[in-house]
């Protein structure tokens, strides 16, 4: 099933889900990222003037999708980066290596909406049958 | 999706329903849940029984996987939820604590009156949102070095109030005088300390607030005596946080870690944000020490803004604190595993036992409780959505004898943040509470929003709910009139 977007936000009762999608796994673990960043910040506001490099290991695949997004969580908790574009380079079931672009939060641009305390395993989901998809859950 | 609700849970009486073990194979023991039947039928509820039934997989789990009438969907653990483990056979789970380590609540009495606030309420409101940062990527006023981060860990209130912020008194009606025993920094990695470091003495964001409140219901004037609570119309200052970042990145740490675990013991679980490991194991063991730095930070935590919270009183209304009479009445955390002694079928049994989302309510005679309150049994803090009430309740007996000494922690939210986003604007928000007379001052409108009242439970019934069953019992009420959200 072809679809035309790059990812969605689930509801839920304390938190938030996202589903993101892409035509490989590179590009829907780049869709959950920017999907991250767009719960924290308006991504139109985000320019790309930095860059960092984030390497990842876990031992399987999903968590590679929580480790993967709890490391930007930490980047921007640490560093008040919001990032907008991830160029994923490498990519199997428990190595990831990304280009991540962004800039340092301005609060005279940047409005932040809601803070991420961490990606869950629960209703945790790469699917990579029909198209790639990728589901996690947030504390917020 | 899970079936409809009556087909998933049995009715015991009013207020005391139970999911048999028959419910889902695999649950070692079966689910109790604290409700009123208007509760249960609520759809948003059928998740948060699936989350209770999970739960009762945990190794170890003893006599029943809890929920307390707020309970909602959480991740893993429901909201609201209480699990005891054995120490020598059961498992310690990071999912059940969260990753808001020891957030909770610290009530604080004033000698002031509505009559005297009211007329100041947005000079002080503003007041405690400059002296006390607050909201997404604030910064705290304090900057400690690494050294003095581990000290923190350690001692937790004690450290603060030793560097000038607060009083000795303080400590003694904190939850384990405010610094857990067992902490270890050691267990504790870089990146939790380098989230740690800047954000210590700050609010944050999302349900975090401070809250002025008005006393406008006694239940037991006696009780509420002892607490310092003398009269209705009388001010009180409710502070709600926890262990920040800090606390966040332990739990992310360690749920990883302890995912690796569960297969290297062969735990069979139904939901990974329930990784948990055996008590006895070193995996465990460190989870323990590194929560207990968590819970000593959030103390610290409370503790630091406690003071800045009297110097804007102080400012605001020009008295001494002597004048303004704020001493603490109590803090409680809401978010935790603690180890503690129960009597399980006849035996006097080491239990571990996981608060999600639920408080510690020990009664009257219990060693942990304070000297002051020994006679009346430990104060529990209930706040309410912003718009509605908060209360303060005691723990009892029979707590001890079927919740291991717990009760509910709030209103539990019914409607998700987005929903209540998109059928709210932070601005009208605001204008509905300005006209019930409460005066808010927020980081951002959004989160105003997702904190509305409508997208709570009332408080009232659920406080309601475990006062019939007993396993907590009210004595006062207050009615916000100022709120801080970060």
């Amino acid at each position: 099933m072809p679809i035309n977007k790059d990812f969605e936000i689930l509801d839920h009762t304390a938190d938030v889900g996202i589903i993101a999608y892409g035509a490989d796994l590179k590009q829907a673990f780049a869709n959950a990222a920017r999907a991250l960043f767009s719960l924290i910040t308006e991504l139109d506001d985000v320019e790309e003037v930095l860059h960092q490099d984030i390497v990842v290991n876990a031992s399987d695949v999903e968590s590679l999708l929580v480790a993967w997004l709890n490391e930007l969580v930490y980047r921007f908790d640490t560093e008040a980066i919001l990032f907008k574009r991830f160029d994923i380079s490498q990519l199997d079931d428990t190595h990831l290596k990304a280009r991540s672009y962004g800039e340092k939060v301005d609060s005279s641009k940047h409005k932040l909406k809601t803070g991420v305390k961490g990606a869950t395993y629960h209703m945790l989901k790469v699917d990579k049958t029909d198209g790639f998809r990728v589901q996690v859950l947030f504390d917020i | 999706m899970s079936a409809p609700w009556k087909e998933i849970v049995r009715k015991i009486d009013d207020y005391r329903w139970e999911i048999p073990t028959s419910y889902k194979a695999g649950m070692l023991v079966p689910g109790l849940i604290f409700a009123s039947e208007a509760m249960l039928g609520h759809s948003w509820q059928e998740q948060a029984f699936e989350q209770v039934a999970n739960v009762a997989f945990l190794p170890g789990i003893v006599r029943n996987s809890l929920a307390m009438p707020d309970i909602h969907w959480g991740y893993g653990f429901p909201i609201g939820g209480v699990a005891a483990t054995r120490v020598k056979d059961g498992v310690v789970s990071p999912g059940g604590v969260g990753f808001d380590i020891n957030c909770g609540v610290r009530l604080v009495r004033t000698n002031l009156t509505e009559d005297e606030v009211r007329p100041k309420i947005e000079q002080l409101v503003n007041q405690l949102y400059v002296n006390i940062p607050s909201g997404l990527g604030s910064e705290g006023k304090i900057r400690v070095k690494e050294k003095e981060l581990e000290e923190v860990m350690v001692r937790g209130s004690r450290w603060a109030v030793e560097k000038g912020y607060g009083f000795l008194e303080d400590i003694i009606v904190t939850e384990e005088s405010g610094s857990m025993k067992g902490a270890n920094p050691d267990k504790v990695g870089g990146k939790a300390r380098k989230r740690g470091i800047p954000q210590l003495g700050t609010l944050g964001s999302g349900n975090h607030f401070l809250e002025v409140g008005v006393v406008d219901e006694l239940y037991n004037t006696e009780a509420a005596r002892a607490m310092g609570i003398e009269a209705l119309g009388q001010v009180l200052l409710l502070i709600h946080t926890g262990s920040r970042g800090f606390g966040h990145q332990i739990c992310t740490d360690y749920v990883a870690l302890l995912g690796e675990a569960v297969k290297r013991y062969g735990i069979s679980l139904p939901d990974r944000q329930l990784a948990c490991a055996p008590i006895s194991s070193s995996e465990g063991q460190d989870y323990l020490a590194a929560m207990s730095c968590a819970a000593n930070y959030a103390w610290a935590n409370r503790q630091f803004i406690l003071h800045w919270a009297r110097e804007s009183f102080s400012k605001v209304f020009g008295k001494s604190q002597e004048e303004l009479g704020m001493r603490q009445i109590y803090d409680v955390c809401h978010n935790i595993a603690k180890l503690e002694d129960y009597t399980i079928n006849g035996k006097k049994e080491k239990l571990c036992v996981h608060r999600k989302g639920a408080t510690r309510a020990f009664p009257a005679g219990h060693p942990d409780v304070p000297d002051i309150y020994r006679s009346i049994g430990q104060p529990v803090l209930i706040p309410g959505d912003m718009g509605r009430y908060s209360y303060v309740a005691l723990g009892t007996e029979a707590a001890m004898k079927e919740t291991f000494g717990s009760t509910c922690h709030g209103a539990g939210r019914v409607q998700s943040r987005g929903a209540a986003k998109r059928s709210l604007r932070g601005a009208d928000v605001a204008r509905a509470l300005a006209e019930k007379g409460i005066t808010v001052k927020a980081g951002s409108m959004a989160s105003l929003a997702e904190e509305a009242s409508e997208a709570y439970k009332d408080v009232t019934e659920v406080v309601d709910i475990t006062h019939k069953a007993g396993i907590s019992l009210k004595v006062a009420r207050t009615k916000p009139i100022g709120v801080v959200k970060g």
